[in-house]
Formats: C-alpha cells, structure tokens, sequence
C-alpha cells in the first residue's frame, strides 16, 4: 500500500492510575501491579477507584491547572508526553496540521456537581455560580486545553462514545490523516470521572460498582465473584502520522494501524450485545485484510460486569473459534475502567508486546466463570510468546457502542 | 478592615487567582494588569472572590475602580468598614 494512506503511531504519552509512563505502565502490567485504591467521594465517603499520580505541573501553569479540568490536564499531559516520545520536532512543525482528538465517556458532570455543591454553600444563590463553568464544560474542552497549551492552531474536538471513546479517538486520527486534513495527529482517551460522585452512585444504584476488602482485588472481569465495575480516571494520546511522514524523519514506529470499525447495537441503553460486537470485530479483521488466525493478542473489554463479560466471550467464541494462536487479556483488572481512556489505555499496554514478547494477563481470577472461559485466556501471570505481529483492541459503551481497532507490528 | 486589612485580603485573593506569580514587589499605585498577567475571567475571580469572602459587591459600572491595589482600597474601604 501506499506509505502515504498506511497511518502508524510513533509516540505515546499516558497516565494510568498504575503508571505515568508506557514504561512503567508496562512494567506494572507484567508484575500484576494494580492501580485501585480507597477514594473519597463526595456524598458516598470512601469508594475504591483507580487514581492517578501523575505531575499536572510538569506542563502547565498552576493558574493553567486552577482554571482548566481534571481532564484538561490529563489530556495536556498526554499530549505531551507524546509529542516528547516520538522526537517530533514540534517547535518547527507546522501547527496548523496538527490535530487533536479526544475521545470521552461524559465531560462536564465534574465541574456542574462542583458548582452545585459551590452554590449549596450559599443558599443555592446563583451569582455565586463561576464564571468558568462553561469553557470548563463545553464538550471540546480536554482537547481544546490541548491546543491552548501546546499552541496547536489545527482541528482540535473531542468525540463523545461512552466506553468505547478511546478507540473511537484513535479512529478519528487515522481518518484524520487519511483525509489529509492534518499531518499529525494526537488522538486516544481521557477521563476525568472518579471526580464526580455521580458516576460512582449511578453504577451502584445500578448494581454494578464493584467492592472487595482488598482494593487491589476489586477489579475482576471473568471471574467468577466479580461484581462490578471499578471507575479510574486516567488518558493515553497517541500521536499519529503517515508512514512516509514518520519514515521522512526516521520516527521509531509502536505499530501500523490497519484495521478498525465501530458500530452500533441499536438494542439496549446498557446492555451489550454479542452479535453486534461479532460483527464490529469481524469488519475491523476484514479491513486489515486479515484472518482472526493472524491475531495474537485480543485486548478484551471486560469490566467485570456479571452481564458484560459473559457478551464479549460469547462474541470472541465465535469471531475467534478455530485461533489455537490467539491469546486473550484484560487491562481493567488492573487499573479498573478508565473510562473515555480505557480503550486507548489498554491499547498501549499491548504494543511493547511487539519487542518483549510478554502477553500480560487479566489478573484477580481465582475462580473463571465458565461462560467466560475462552480459550488461551492468560490469567494471572504474563504469557510468553515467540513473536507478536497483530493486536486487537475491543471497546464497547453504553447505548450499544462498539469500537475495534487492529494494530500490526512494523 | 483597616486600610492594611484591605490591601492584604485583596492580595491573598490575588494569589489564590494568579498563584503563578511573584506578588512581593506588587506596586499599590500601579494597575494590577500592568503588573500581571491578569485577563478578564481573574478579573472576574476577583469580584467573585469578594462576594464570597466578604459579602460585596461589586457592579460592573465599578470595576474600574479595582484597577489597582490603593484604587481597591479607597473603593472597599466604605464597604468593609464594618467587616
């Protein structure tokens, strides 16, 4: 194929509630490190939740940080680390065909409960609403703080889609770039979430907030006391080119992406559903122009929902039923759901299997749930494999959302 | 307040708002903008900051008035007289 249509990732830049590099990330990862903690929460007192310790001060101003979002941050955070990973010459690029696009489960629920609460304290007086609620939460605005800080003057919007936002944001890039409206794109995931208690007790009247004695625990997709969702905040940007833009300067290359889809279950607001996920898979294997044999890795999606895990195995039977060398992973039992960056996230913990040759695995199953039994499900301890040449990543959300996206070795 | 009182509360409102900026050779007789980097939304901060603190407030036909640290003074003074 042309170097000018085959888009590729030559930086990447996160925090996750158990790393602040991909470095350290990945490290954790194959040490079975968690990222879930006691978290204080408005209303609630003390839930479990995965936190990130990242230093919002590294880029930003302390004014940048006071008027800008939890989200803002993380994104600028990011964004940064990217752009610093892939020795783009940025001072000298062209930051007009820059782009910036973000994907998110919700913006905004952090900063209105915080007004509420701000106003409470005055007898539900108005004037003493702040000026900043809205640039704080307009739906652009992770992505818009962005450009501000880095002086981006190309496209910069966030995109809106539930759980599966952080492959959505990646997809948007690589069209992005396909279209030539930029040269670079910085794409993926943020979430801000944990900041608001809203989330936390919505998954509990839900009965899907996850508890355990051990907060390290808590997070357990496909075992068999899993009971819910652990809610993290955290991002991962990617910073996308074309491949003869990456080759032209000598960029070090994570992966190609070749393949990708999304779809919709058009079926339930919260429940998954198989044959929609069947087929978002099955489209984004035919993109590539690959078999579901060529698939090493299938970064699962699994939250450690009872309903949802069961959906998604269902659905990787199927796609990947006669795949003797496919290995299957889970990254939320180890960060819990990062949300708007958890497909981007969990994405990022799978390229270094590309040089390491480690699968890391989902951790916390002490019991597999049978109808979560796929085969070549690595539990517990990292797998060792010869060579790594594709990864599947699957993201899927409320509303019935779904996204994939296929990344091969280069 | 006292005159000193003022000044000071308007100062550490300023360095809740600006917390980025050295505030120690802040000139009372020169304008705050002209001294920091202060835009429209800290202006706003400020105000907001005052009414939280202090129950004033401050219409926007005055804002004029909080140009600089001495103008804040002789424009609060009345209303914090009795704070």
């Amino acid at each position: 194929m042309n170097n000018h249509r085959r888009i590729v990732i030559t930086g990447i830049g996160l925090t996750a509630p158990n790393g602040n590099t991909l470095a350290e990330f990945r490290a954790n990862l194959l040490k079975g490190v968690s990222g879930v903690v006691p978290f204080e929460t408005r209303y609630m007192g003390k839930v479990l939740a995965g936190v990130c310790s990242y230093d919002p001060y590294k880029y930003q101003l302390k004014k940048e940080v006071r008027r800008g979002t939890r989200a803002g941050s993380i994104a600028i955070y990011c964004a940064q680390e990217a752009v610093g990973d892939s020795k783009l010459d940025f001072p000298a690029h062209d930051k007009s065909r820059i782009g910036v696009y973000l994907g998110i489960t919700e913006h905004g629920n952090v900063e209105t409960e915080n007004e509420i609460y701000n106003i409470s304290q005055f007898n539900y007086d108005t004037k003493f609403w702040s000026h900043h609620h809205n640039p704080r939460t307009v739906a652009n605005s992770p992505a818009g703080e962005v450009t501000l800080n880095m002086g981006i003057t190309g496209p910069h919007y966030t995109i809106g889609a539930a759980c599966a936002a952080g492959n959505a944001g990646l997809i948007q890039g690589a069209q992005m770039l396909l279209l030539d409206e930029v040269d670079v794109a910085l794409a993926g995931g943020v979430s801000e979430s944990i900041h608001t208690f809203g989330i936390f007790a919505s998954f509990a009247s839900q009965g899907a907030l996850a508890s355990h004695a051990d907060p390290a625990k808590a997070s357990r997709p496909f075992d068999r006391d899993r009971n819910g969702i652990v809610c993290s905040e955290g991002g991962c940007v990617f910073l996308l080119e074309r491949l003869d833009h990456a080759e032209a300067r000598g960029a070090r290359i994570y992966g190609e992406i070749v393949g990708y889809h999304m779809n919709s279950d058009a079926s339930d607001f919260v429940l998954p559903n198989s044959q929609r996920h069947i087929e978002c898979m099955q489209a984004a294997l035919k993109r590539a122009g690959i078999a579901p044999q060529d698939i090493d890795i299938v970064s699962t999606h699994a939250t450690a929902t009872p309903q949802g895990d069961i959906q998604e195995c269902q659905a990787l039977r199927v796609v990947f039923a006669d795949c003797p060398k496919t290995y299957f992973n889970n990254t939320k039992s180890f960060i819990g759901h990062a949300m708007g960056a958890a497909g981007a996230l969990e994405l990022a913990g799978n390229l270094p299997s590309f040089d390491d040759g480690f699968i890391h695995p989902t951790i916390n199953v002490d019991n597999l749930d049978p109808q979560c039994a796929v085969p070549n499900l690595v539990i517990n301890t990292p797998q060792t494999v010869p060579r790594v040449d594709y990864i599947l990543n699957n993201s899927s959300g409320m509303l019935g959302i779904n996204s994939v996206v296929v990344v091969k070795r280069i | 307040m006292t005159n000193d009182q003022i000044k000071q509360a308007v100062t550490q409102i300023i360095s809740v708002i600006a917390p980025d900026e050295d505030l120690s050779h802040l000139k009372s007789d020169v304008a705050l903008r002209d001294q920091l980097e202060l835009d429209s939304m800290d202006f706003l901060d400020i105000v907001m900051e005052l009414r939280k603190r202090y129950k004033v407030e401050v219409p926007e036909s005055d804002y004029p008035q909080l140009a600089s640290l001495d103008s804040c003074v002789a424009y609060l003074a009345p209303k914090l007289k009795d704070k």
